[in-house]
């Protein structure tokens, strides 16, 4: 079962044959060789594999490809320009909110999201814990990411 | 990949009607936090799907001519944390929604689909239980209405034909006009997890007397369990410390909790105790009674 999708992805436009039953990780990983999006639980409880779909923050790995057809998508190696980390990423670098990496571009996409979500917003402790708890990161305890999180937000 | 034998995209609730109809194996998907994961598990009777995700017929929220509210069941929860008309009229539906997975999942994640899943510890339902909301349904047959309570008939089990889908949920003014309340969640973590125990209560208060009382349990019995007992022997009374004590003393005699995995009845129980005393001092506070 294939069909004819288009995503701009990274602000570039894509157009797409795909198998239906695909995962938009899958096709994100696979088709298009953006594998930042991390596979973690495949379940939707992980969020390695977070995406940013029109501006909404989804579990890629439990949202259908062809869901995504025609709207814009960002993913962690999109987020840099010309040469330049975005904030949020240089946040996480400096505030040594990256042991392995492997949660960073999911956290990274969800930190973003709330960013965006919070802007010009004055957010709680609680907050940046809420916003972000549908990521799991199993080597920093957590500590780093949050003020990674506060910097980013300044 | 999923295991998807077929898969046809409904364009209206009517066509998604007609898919299930032509196909008796077919079942439907919107937000995919269920139905997904249990495909990618293996588990039989989801692999024939009738896509109405995103389907705008089934979004949205209206204040009918009679105040009713009428609730699209394709609102996902993160729809229904902003919704101003929620944040005015239900707010404890807002809350019950925030307790749900983590963002990614509510952003998705529909307040039908989580009804339709059937289970007991379903964050949405204790609160439309607490508030007598009719599920609005509509099959090959035509239209149908049933009180939420009836449409659970047991554990993961509702009365959703295989034709039919779920199109809205109505709460009429008298259930939730002037009322307080609030919806806790306990479970083992604080976001990501299935309830360990659920409460929804909503109360109505005048002159320190409170005149009506909600108090629905998720994960207390197999399907959501109202209190009628409580409520009934609580309305009249006094807004005081010994009426919670005898709101908790009765509640024991409405639930069934058991023991699970998760927990043992014991645990559950006193759970249960625990968040109904939380329940009605909050929704009691938020109703402007000091107690």
């Amino acid at each position: 079962m294939f069909k004819e999708i288009s995503y701009t992805v990274n602000g570039r436009e894509r157009k797409l044959h795909i198998d239906i039953r695909k995962s938009l990780s899958e096709v994100l990983r696979e088709d298009l060789g953006l594998t930042g999006v991390k596979l973690g639980c495949g379940v939707g409880e992980c969020g390695a594999c977070s995406v940013i779909v029109d501006d909404v923050l989804v579990d890629s790995c439990i949202y259908l490809a062809l869901w995504a057809d025609g709207k814009t998508i960002r993913t962690v190696e999109g987020e840099a320009k010309d040469g330049e980390l975005s904030k949020v990423q240089k946040a996480y670098v400096e505030e040594g909110a990256v042991q392995c990496g492997f949660c960073t571009p999911g956290f990274i996409m969800a930190t973003t999201s709330f960013k965006e979500k919070h802007k010009d917003q004055k957010v709680s402790e609680k907050e940046i814990r809420k916003g972000h708890s549908g990521n799991l990161c199993r080597c920093t305890g957590y500590q780093n990411i949050l003020s990674a999180v506060e910097k980013s937000l300044d | 990949m999923f295991d998807l034998s077929t898969y046809k995209k409904a364009e209206s609730i009517d066509d998604a009607i007609r898919l299930l109809n032509d196909n008796p194996d077919a079942r439907l998907l919107a937000g995919g936090t269920d139905v997904l994961i249990k495909l990618r598990e293996g588990k039989k009777g989801f692999s024939s799907l009738v896509d109405i995700h995103d389907l705008p017929e089934l979004k949205g929220i209206k204040i009918d001519n009679n105040e009713t509210i009428i609730l699209g069941s394709g609102m996902t929860f993160t729809e229904i944390m902003e919704s101003d008309t929620i944040a005015d009229h239900i707010p404890i539906l807002a809350e019950a929604a925030g307790s749900v997975g983590g963002p990614q999942v509510r952003n998705v994640a529909t307040i039908g689909g989580n009804v339709c899943n059937g289970v007991t510890s379903a964050d949405s339902a204790s609160s439309l239980f607490s508030m007598n909301a009719m599920v609005m349904l509509k099959g090959k047959n035509g239209n149908r209405e049933l009180p939420i309570a009836d449409f659970y008939t047991g554990p993961g089990k509702v009365d959703l034909k295989q034709d039919e889908v779920l199109t809205s949920f109505k709460i009429t003014q008298e259930n939730y006009k002037g009322f307080f309340g609030n919806y806790y969640k306990y479970a083992m973590r604080n976001a990501m997890d299935i309830a360990t125990i659920g409460c929804a209560g909503l109360l109505k208060t005048e002159n320190g007397i409170l005149t009506d009382l909600r108090l629905t349990f998720g994960v207390a019995g197999p399907v959501p369990i109202r209190c009628p007992k409580t409520e009934k022997a609580a309305v009249g009374k006094k807004m005081n410390g010994e009426l919670i004590d005898d709101i908790v003393r009765l509640v024991e005699t409405d639930v069934n909790p058991r023991t699970s995995w998760r927990a043992s009845k014991e645990f559950r129980t006193h759970i249960i105790r625990e968040l109904t005393k939380i329940v009605i001092k909050e929704s009691a506070g938020r109703a402007g009674e000091d107690l």
